[in-house]
């Protein structure tokens, strides 16, 4: 796929769209994780990474209609096989399975990912490939430990074709991760690990983007990517319910209204 | 066995540049050769078995074939679901190295007894699981099945063993069987050893006694199995293992699947858990994991009427 083809197709507000659409289909919830992550996807499908050679790895696996969404504009899988989101016998589940294409490594259970990604940049450093990996994770993710297993491994060994994005809405499913496990130090820690550590604002699909394409030499990069749970939905904005919660008629048509 | 595997291993890098080793800080003394001789294959990865596990999956994925060295008990718990969701979901040819199963690890306690590990890994349908007898076993093994695509579990003693009556065989999927008898022993890893010199004991009250090494647990040597059994009126089963999930569960499923009328006496390891700790020899020997315990079982399952 050639980046430009890509850019044309590919936009925030259509694969919102189709989160809410889907959604309301399938009468599944995990909204506003989705919301939340839309333009961290739109910036790395379109902008960023070069599908042929980069591998994506979706920790926070129950995101994983944001991802489908995107497959879909992106012609990866076509609108017949998106409407079988969480039907029988379909493998487009709540979390992704690698019977898909375009999904490397099946996720859902957190904080598999780091290391995952980790052995994929190791490997291919040892192997000289091409191609840098790009994983996105939870800031609730940041609680399991085999995280920070990962944080160390690759900031002791440079893998400076890891790049780590932390989609940052401050929410986890019972309530504000503030509230659950405070990590507003996040960047210190990861920078005292040998990460190279950077800002965005996780709705800026432009600045995104900038921020995304830039690799940095002789260290992992750690991009904390801040973004609103719900995102572009009012009423979803910052609702911890809506961590689970799946949309009524009414919902379903003022949710679209919004998004636009 | 262990000092069998690397130096097997290190003859299997020099010609296979997928093969990588990583380690969660275990090894001393036996691990160097390899770190020696390969440093750019050799990972120390941390005390992180969670981490090992899924990176060797995401190194597998990209055509590495790696080995993650650990303790039994921490190589097949810790990473448990990572080895789950990684390389059993994937299937992808990660190798797990687990040292010490039983009470390899005696005095230093109940967390260093691997107790269930074979347990734990029977339940994944694609994981093979050996548990070699001997160091000729652990080099036909590597020699022959390293580059199996699935994810595999191996069992390895702590210390060397050799049983020249085994001629170093092994088959994936089948049974090592030694001599012939009314009674048949079954048994994984280094209770091998005690079921051959239980065998030599017998052999002089004029009990014959059968001993098949199942060191291919999966894919389990059903054909063979169902084959000695049927003719058998007894069996027994003999691991440093729990006697639930292990290769007692193994052959009382195979009995009961194919219908089978072999009595099966199923020995393993009963201490409960908070039991007081000592040598390998000594546990092995509470538990009649022993070569008295097991000639002393013997005789009272020869005299099971058929």
């Amino acid at each position: 796929m050639a980046h430009g083809d890509i850019a044309r197709t590919l936009g925030s507000v259509q694969v919102r769209r189709s989160i809410i659409n889907q959604s309301k289909r399938a009468h599944v919830g995990h909204i506003g994780s989705a919301l939340s992550i839309a333009d961290i996807l739109v910036a790395l499908f379109s902008r960023v990474m070069n599908t042929d050679e980069d591998v994506f790895i979706l920790s926070k696996g129950h995101a994983a209609l944001a991802l489908y969404c995107v497959f879909e504009q992106l012609g990866v899988i076509d609108q017949k096989t998106l409407d079988t989101y969480c039907a029988d016998d379909s493998h487009l589940g709540v979390h992704p399975e690698h019977a898909l294409p375009g999904i490397t490594f099946s996720t859902g259970s957190l904080g598999h990912g780091p290391s995952l990604g980790s052995g994929v940049a190791l490997a291919r450093r040892m192997a000289g490939t091409r191609g840098r990996v790009f994983v996105l994770i939870s800031d609730a993710e940041l609680n399991e430990g085999s995280v920070w297993e990962a944080l160390m491994f690759a900031g002791h060994h440079k893998l400076d074709n890891l790049c780590l994005i932390l989609d940052n809405n401050g929410q986890q499913a019972l309530a504000p991760t503030a509230d659950v496990i405070n990590l507003s130090g996040i960047a210190t820690a990861v920078q005292s690990l040998g990460w190279e550590c950077d800002r965005v604002n996780g709705h800026d699909v432009a600045e995104l983007a900038r921020i995304l394409e830039v690799r940095s030499v002789g260290s992992p990069r750690f991009v904390i990517a801040d973004t609103i749970a719900g995102k572009g939905v009012s009423f979803m904005e910052r609702q911890v319910r809506w961590h689970y919660l799946p949309v009524d008629d009414e919902q379903h048509a003022l949710a679209l209204r919004e998004i636009g | 066995m262990r000092k069998q595997f690397v130096s097997t291993l290190i003859e299997i890098a020099d010609s296979d540049s997928r093969v990588v080793l990583l380690t969660a800080d275990l090894g001393f003394m036996v691990l160097e050769p390899f770190a020696q001789r390969h440093p750019d294959r050799f990972f120390n990865v941390g005390v992180a078995e969670a981490n090992m596990i899924s990176m060797a999956a995401g190194m597998a994925h990209e055509g590495f074939i790696p080995f993650c060295y650990s303790i039994a008990t921490f190589a097949s718990m810790r990473g448990y679901e990572q080895f789950r969701n990684g390389a059993a979901l994937h299937n992808l040819p990660v190798r797990i190295v687990g040292i010490g199963g039983g009470f390899a690890y005696g005095s230093a306690g109940f967390t260093h007894h691997a107790l269930e590990d074979i347990a734990l890994m029977r339940v994944q349908p694609n994981v093979g699981i050996v548990a070699p007898a001997d160091d000729a076993q652990v080099e036909r093994v590597l020699r022959d099945h390293y580059a199996r695509p699935q994810p595999m579990y191996l069992r390895l003693a702590k210390d060397s063993a050799t049983h020249p009556e085994l001629e170093g065989r092994f088959r994936w999927g089948h049974l090592e069987v030694i001599g012939e008898g009314d009674v048949v022993i079954l048994a994984i890893g280094s209770m091998t050893g005690v079921a051959l010199e239980a065998r030599r004991r017998l052999q002089a009250e004029r009990i014959s006694v059968a001993v098949a090494v199942v060191a291919s647990i999966a894919p389990a040597p059903t054909k063979d199995l169902v084959a000695l059994l049927a003719s058998k009126n007894a069996c027994i089963t003999v691991e440093d293992h729990r006697p639930i999930g292990g290769i007692g569960s193994l052959v009382a499923e195979t009995i009961a699947d194919h219908g089978l009328g072999t009595r099966l006496v199923r020995r393993g390891i009963s201490d409960p858990p908070g039991e007081s700790s000592g040598s390998e020899e000594f546990l092995r020997q509470r538990n009649g994991l022993d070569v008295e315990g097991l000639v002393t079982l013997v005789r009272q399952t020869a005299m099971i009427p058929a």
